[in-house]
């Protein structure tokens, strides 16, 4: 393989071939949305079941590529037993990482480093950024899981 | 015979694009089904219309505009010629294959259709061919039905006497742009007619590939797109019969759609005149042109031959060095199929395998194929379609294999 190690981490290849939290919540009690990536057809349902705005239990189904499943799996992780404004700020540092320009990938590594809560297993997923249609698969779970957060608070 | 006429590795030559490496790696272009590479003739040609002749069509008495005019009316007459029309009054210059059947649906299907007339589409449609029929159907008391297909992706024409029941239209691809698919026109359009029915035949997937009769089809309709065949983007054709494209009303209104316009109303042109409102895309129009010259110097047969012979020579290769690892969609027998191969790759999904493909140069598509229908059918989300013209060889398929088998080793 040349070029593309970049994208296809042994962390990212781990979290597609064994999905953490996969599968699906009665609603209710769960809440569900659904996100769409019309360019490929990919889908995603992300359920999650709160419990005083915490999350006390995430599942993802619907399938995709390998960068959408395991982003998506890596999310379940990194919000799970968290408050929704804990998990829309990893969100927040999610997306400044998906959205940074690969020339900054060096500076933006150092500042993520300098930061107290790394994104852990996320930041694995900074390669992406070298691949702009892939970036849609990136963030597909995360925005699904947004619209929850949505529906919550309004 | 056609080896002297026909060498893939001399027609390589002669499109630019296919000069330029990939990711280091010399390019293995095989998504022609999306758009075809264009040849250098058309792409000089549509310069010189820009630094030669570049003026207003139909309007000024001046040289230039007489040479531009002549240049377009003459690649109506070429494609009248090239899909054997009865007149070039009825080759309607679109933007794009879409639009051409979205032509059909507002002004043909508004103007003649009511409630509980039905419109049946196969179910190898791709949704140019699907969606402006929703569109409709959401208006009026429209019932849209399906011809089923069979588990290798072909029409299921068993019940066909009962879907046409009441039909008014039928809309049919002559090829699947997702599974390669050939469909028997001809038969469906002696069919359709039995019943009263007009036919509409998406051509996209055919044109490029293989002669075109219109008066042999017998249709009503064609549509097809000048970029995939050899063509720039931005110009499109309806073919339609002359005395059904006379009788409908003009679809979008304003210059060049009119004879005379009052401060009361507005009398619509002749045609093929009355369906082209506005300035039209001139020199995508002389580069269609120039791309049909250049398709038929090859000769459409040749091409045909050349890609069935890829066609057998894919199918062969990559069924015995993947075995049962890798599925290609459709129909087994190259006869039944264009150069279209729809590919799953063990449970490697599309988006992946075409983004290691890309990494050795190979550009392929992934995803549904703008065809969710019947994507749901066939039971896939996606698919990687790979899909060969004129400029493929066999160590075009040879690259892909050699990609695919590095994919495998990524994704074990």
């Amino acid at each position: 393989m040349t070029g593309l190690e970049d994208l296809y981490k042994e962390v990212i290849l781990d979290h597609y071939r064994s999905p953490r939290n996969k599968g699906e919540l009665p609603t209710p009690p769960a809440i569900m949305e659904e996100g769409f990536n019309p360019l490929c057809g990919d889908d995603v349902k992300v359920y999650v079941i709160l419990e005083d705005k915490v999350i006390k239990e995430i599942r993802i189904g619907g399938q995709g590529c390998s960068i959408s499943q395991a982003s998506a799996s890596m999310m379940t992780e990194s919000v799970l037993g968290k408050t929704l404004d804990e998990a829309k700020e990893v969100f927040e540092r999610f997306k400044k990482m998906m959205s940074s320009h690969e020339n900054d990938l060096n500076s933006a590594e150092s500042s993520l480093d300098e930061t107290p809560s790394s994104l852990g297993d996320l930041e694995a997923l900074k390669g992406v950024v070298k691949y702009p249609v892939r970036i849609k698969c990136a963030t597909l779970g995360w925005n699904t899981f947004d619209q929850i957060i949505d529906s919550v608070e309004n | 015979m056609s080896k002297s006429i026909f060498d893939p590795q001399v027609i390589k030559k002669e499109f630019p694009l296919l000069e330029r490496s990939v990711n280091d790696n010399p390019i293995v272009y095989l998504d022609s089904a999306a758009t075809s590479q264009k040849p250098i003739e058309v792409i000089e040609r549509m310069n010189d219309y820009y630094k030669e002749i570049n003026a207003n069509v139909h309007r000024g008495a001046y040289h230039i505009a007489e040479l531009a005019t002549e240049e377009v009316e003459e690649t109506r007459r070429k494609v009248h010629r090239f899909i054997n029309s009865n007149s070039e009054k009825e080759i309607i210059f679109t933007k794009n294959a879409t639009e051409a059947i979205n032509l059909v649906s507002y002004s043909w299907a508004r103007s003649q259709l009511t409630d509980g007339d039905v419109i049946l589409l196969s179910s190898l449609e791709h949704h140019s061919n699907i969606v402006p029929w929703q569109q409709l159907s959401s208006e009026r008391d429209i019932e849209i039905r399906w011809i089923p297909i069979t588990h290798d992706g072909q029409l299921d024409l068993d019940n066909i006497d009962e879907l046409l029941k009441g039909v008014k239209l039928l809309c049919v691809t002559a090829v699947s742009n997702a599974l390669g698919t050939i469909n028997p026109v001809k038969k469906l359009v002696e069919a359709a007619h039995k019943v009263g029915a007009l036919c509409l035949v998406d051509a996209c997937q055919s044109t490029p590939h293989f002669e075109t009769d219109v008066t042999d089809l017998g249709a009503d309709f064609i549509a097809f797109s000048g970029h995939k065949m050899c063509g720039p983007t931005g110009i499109g054709v309806l073919w339609g019969r002359l005395e059904i494209l006379e009788n409908m009303p003009p679809f979008l209104g304003g210059g060049e759609m009119i004879l005379n316009v009052t401060s009361d109303g507005f009398t619509a042109n002749e045609l093929p005149w009355k369906f082209e409102a506005g300035t039209p895309p001139i020199a995508e129009i002389i580069g269609l042109g120039v791309a049909i010259s250049y398709l038929e110097k090859i000769g459409m047969g040749a091409i045909r031959e050349h890609e069935q012979k890829l066609t057998s020579y894919a199918l062969q290769m990559l069924n015995d060095r993947f075995g049962n690892d890798l599925i290609i969609h459709g129909p087994q027998n190259p006869i039944d199929r264009s150069g279209v191969l729809s590919l799953s790759y063990r449970d490697v999904h599309p988006h992946d395998l075409s983004q290691v493909l890309d990494q050795y140069g190979v550009c392929v598509r992934a995803g549904h194929h703008c065809c969710k229908p019947l994507m749901k059918l066939m039971g896939l989300n996606a698919t990687a379609r790979a899909s060969l013209y004129i400029y493929n060889d066999e160590s075009d398929i040879d690259v892909l294999a050699d990609a695919i088998n590095e994919a495998g080793k990524i994704f074990a």
